[in-house]
């Protein structure tokens, strides 16, 4: 049902289209143009993942709880619209000639929290600070890649890559790239220059923000908010549903009937998340490439849609683009579910008698369950598969890319370069099936410094091709992302940069009443 | 009992005795749980350098990162750092935030011994009354009754209990918050409202389990042959109760209540997670959990004082207790 509502309706300028032009200038003012009808009062929002591993630092932002902290009290050099579009954020314009050196101009005017004003330094700062080992940043691999990044004057900063991307302004939309003020080693409070001035922070217990009064952009539409975190799933319901929180993330799909009966409301993000089974192509059996496409015949997609995600979910084909997105190559086949082929190929590969294992955990989301639609069909072909639940502690350091078979879940990422860049290239840090195929690695720096948007395309399609066929990933469906709100609560909508409006919606609700919480 | 002789100063200084042997006794478990604690949180795979990095750990990021948190210093040396810290009061700092694990600890602390304590003062008066009641008229239709619903709530998990009452209190009737949201409390008022679930929860449980532990001893004292003395002396079963048997079943008693009262601070994730209450035993779990090692080995080691505060005390009390019969 949230595959019709997804595709994108109305014609838009792709970001890969914005970026063709051989500077990309995105000099626009008007988003503070835009008037938000503030109405006041207080957010309470409790999202499913909080710990006394909670961060302030945007180098460690792992987590959806982190990265709303991190999007309300920080802003980005630029930020990303419910498309994935780049638009002006700290920075006003982006410019490079050759995709190598780039020349970032900075909003003047604009102060932290704590008065001072912002300038070239924080961003110089904040940016290669990412790059010590120490910092242990989440976006290392991305912040490696700037080899210089210099002040040229108090509102210019030049960045030079090691190699060129005309997709660099998308990496500096991730949230490890926020800005924060030069010199900050700290992250006891915050201190950005974002729409909400955080009032207490305590890790694994509570977030509170009230709105900065000298916000450079729109004013958001609430005065003050507090963000907890509720892991257990009931309880995160239960505490929408007696009213003592106004929105919840991550609703259970199996709940979703229930809340819209009791009158409240559930947006569906198309976000390219997906759960996927990773086939290490150096290990046995995944160095059959006859088995490894026989387990990609054997993923019933519908099945994994309808019954695993209840519907909430639109069907993969072995490779990381949505359908949704307008680079999908809509001409490749989608790949049927084949047992009879599946079992051919399997028997031919010689392994149709290993009984490999099927590592999956409650850290990937659904593996598990994904897990046994795939073991059910494969017995189905007369394979024998066993599968091995393994709790969430330790399951990414110790199962994850290390056995032969294991499930992986994988974020949307702000751009397909960035997709490509850390699962797939040979040398990617997340490269599940250690596939390496020089090819590859050529077409995605070709793509990263091809001017003509057509022929970017074309090479953006032979990739997935090449993904789907030659890849030992399989990528039965992409999540959608559901997240629920009581009937006070306006202004949030369906957002492809993930859910909760890409973690920025606290920027843009409103509240229907005044009045203070009970 | 009385028969016994000795001077009051003799009986004393073997009491006192007594009491430094039981001091001894746990400050060589407290020695022997610092060096366990170390031991097994060392023996935990994964670091918190794949916490941190997620699902970026790549080797050469780990191994760089590792180094910068000293991580791949020799046990020996990281148990030196770390006991000697112990020692002298530094708990020392959070390798996932670098904020000083005390500041991490004892707001939990705090809220911990809030919840325990609240729960003992509404459990332990419950406890002690349905124990001595059911003990008093055994067999009788109050016994069964008390036994029955003891029996019944001992039986039935905590998570059970914790969600039908959000379901109930929270959900249907909105008389109370689903969340404890301490920090909304200002008045007595919002004190009961936050409290009332999460501690008639506990108190179900803990209740049970003391009632069945002090009726047991209570029963055992009052089949002694002094009892029926009493009894054949025409004295009121309520004075009997009080006078008689309850000052010989103190030491047994206080153990009881002490055993159900240590699992207060350390065994209520559960309850700590359904009602979202900031406690120690979910900041426990979720230290694990990232791999932060002082911040466990902290939260270890305020429990394992904890219970050895309270199973040692109680001893003292069992031994005071005995000293005193000694003495009359």
């Amino acid at each position: 049902m949230a595959g019709g509502r997804l595709a994108g309706t109305q014609p838009r300028m792709s970001r890969r289209g914005v970026l063709g032009a051989a500077a990309l200038a995105c000099a626009f003012s008007s988003r503070s143009a835009v008037a938000s009808p503030a109405s006041g009062g207080h957010l309470r929002f409790a999202g499913l993942v909080g710990s006394a591993a909670d961060t302030l630092d945007p180098a460690r932002m792992a987590v959806g709880n982190d990265f709303i902290r991190g999007r309300s009290f920080y802003d980005g050099l630029v930020a990303l619209d419910d498309q994935l579009a780049v638009h002006p954020a700290l920075a006003t314009r982006i410019e490079s000639d050759d995709f190598v050196t780039w020349h970032l101009t900075l909003r003047r005017g604009v102060t932290f929290h704590d008065g001072k004003p912002f300038t070239a330094a924080d961003v110089v700062y904040s940016l290669s600070r990412q790059r010590d080992p120490a910092v242990a940043s989440q976006q290392q691999f991305f912040a490696r890649d700037m080899a210089e990044i210099r002040a040229v004057g108090p509102y210019e900063v030049r960045i030079v890559l090691e190699e060129p991307n005309i997709g660099f302004p998308s990496i500096l939309a991730l949230d490890s790239f926020a800005i924060t003020r030069d010199g900050t080693t700290d992250f006891a409070t915050a201190n950005g220059t974002g729409p909400f001035i955080c009032t207490e922070f305590r890790p694994g217990i509570v977030t509170t923000g009230r709105r900065n009064p000298a916000y450079w952009g729109v004013a958001p539409g609430v005065d003050t908010f507090s963000l907890i975190a509720i892991p257990d799933d009931m309880s995160r319901h239960d505490a929408l549903l007696s009213g003592d929180v106004d929105v919840i993330g991550s609703a259970n799909p199996r709940l979703v009937r229930l809340l819209r009966e009791h009158g409240f409301g559930i947006i569906e993000s198309p976000v390219g998340s997906y759960t996927n089974l990773g086939l290490r192509l150096d290990r046995v059996p995944g160095s059959s490439r006859d088995f490894v496409e026989g387990v990609k015949y054997l993923f019933n997609r519908e099945q994994v849609r309808d019954s695993v995600f209840l519907g909430f979910a639109r069907i993969g084909n072995d490779h990381p683009v949505p359908p949704e997105d307008p680079d999908y190559a809509a001409d490749l086949p989608l790949r049927e579910y084949d047992p009879e082929r599946a079992s051919y190929l399997i028997r031919k590969s010689g392994f149709a008698e290993a009984d490999p294992a099927l590592f999956c955990s409650p850290a990937a989301l659904a593996s598990a369950d994904i897990a046994v639609v795939l073991q059910y069909a494969a017995q189905k072909a007369g394979i024998g598969m066993t599968i091995r639940r393994m709790p969430v502690d330790g399951y990414w350091s110790q199962y994850w890319m290390r056995m032969p078979m294991s499930f992986g879940n994988t974020n949307a990422r702000p751009s397909l370069d960035i997709a490509f860049a850390q699962s797939f290239a040979s040398r990617a840090p997340m490269n599940e099936s250690r596939w390496s195929d020089p090819r590859f690695d050529q077409l995605l720096l070709q793509a990263r410094r091809e001017r003509d948007g057509g022929r970017r395309r074309q090479i953006c399609h032979d990739m997935q091709a090449m993904i789907r066929d030659e890849a030992g990933i399989c990528i039965p469906a992409f999540t959608t992302s559901l997240d629920a709100f009581s009937a006070r609560v306006r202004g949030l909508r369906p957002d492809r940069a993930g859910q909760l409006m890409g973690y920025n919606f606290l920027r843009h609700v409103r509240l229907a009443d005044d009045g203070a919480p009970a | 009992m009385k028969g016994r002789p000795g001077s009051l100063s003799a009986g004393r200084s073997v009491m006192g005795r007594l009491v430094m042997s039981r001091l001894g006794a746990a400050g060589f478990s407290l020695v022997f749980v610092i060096v366990t604690i170390f031991v097994i949180t060392s023996a935990l795979p994964g670091d918190v350098a794949d916490t941190l990095l997620g699902q970026g750990a790549t080797p050469e990021a780990t191994a760089r990162l590792r180094e910068a948190l000293h991580l791949d210093q020799p046990a020996w040396l990281r148990f030196w750092h770390w006991a000697g810290g112990m020692l002298t009061g530094d708990p020392g700092r959070s390798l996932l935030t670098g904020h000083p694990v005390s500041e991490l600890v004892l707001p939990r602390l705090h809220n911990s011994l809030l919840l325990a304590g609240a729960t003992a003062a509404v459990s332990v008066p419950l406890a002690l009354a349905a124990g001595l009641a059911c003990a008093m008229f055994r067999g009788g239709w109050f016994d069964r009754i008390v036994t029955f619903l003891t029996l019944a709530t001992v039986s039935v998990p905590v998570f059970l209990i914790a969600t039908l009452a959000v379901f109930v209190f929270a959900v249907q009737l909105k008389i109370v918050p689903s969340l404890s949201d301490i920090g909304s409390i200002h008045s007595v008022w919002q004190f009961i409202r936050v409290f009332l679930m999460p501690v008639l929860t506990l108190t179900s449980v803990t209740v049970a389990q003391m009632v069945r532990m002090i009726r047991a001893c209570m029963i055992d004292v009052l089949s002694a042959p002094y009892i029926e003395m009493a009894v054949l002396k025409g004295l009121s079963p309520q004075r009997i109760v009080l006078l008689n048997a309850l000052p010989n079943a103190i030491g047994p008693v206080v153990n009881a209540i002490a055993l159900s009262l240590s699992s207060l601070l350390g065994g209520v994730v559960v309850v700590e997670t359904v009602f979202s209450y900031p406690g120690m035993a979910g900041l426990m779990v979720e230290s694990v959990a990232a791999r932060d090692i002082p911040v466990v080995q902290c939260c270890a080691l305020v429990f394992c004082v904890a219970y050895l505060a309270l199973t040692t005390t109680a001893d003292i009390v069992g031994i005071a207790s005995a000293s005193r019969k000694r003495d009359a």
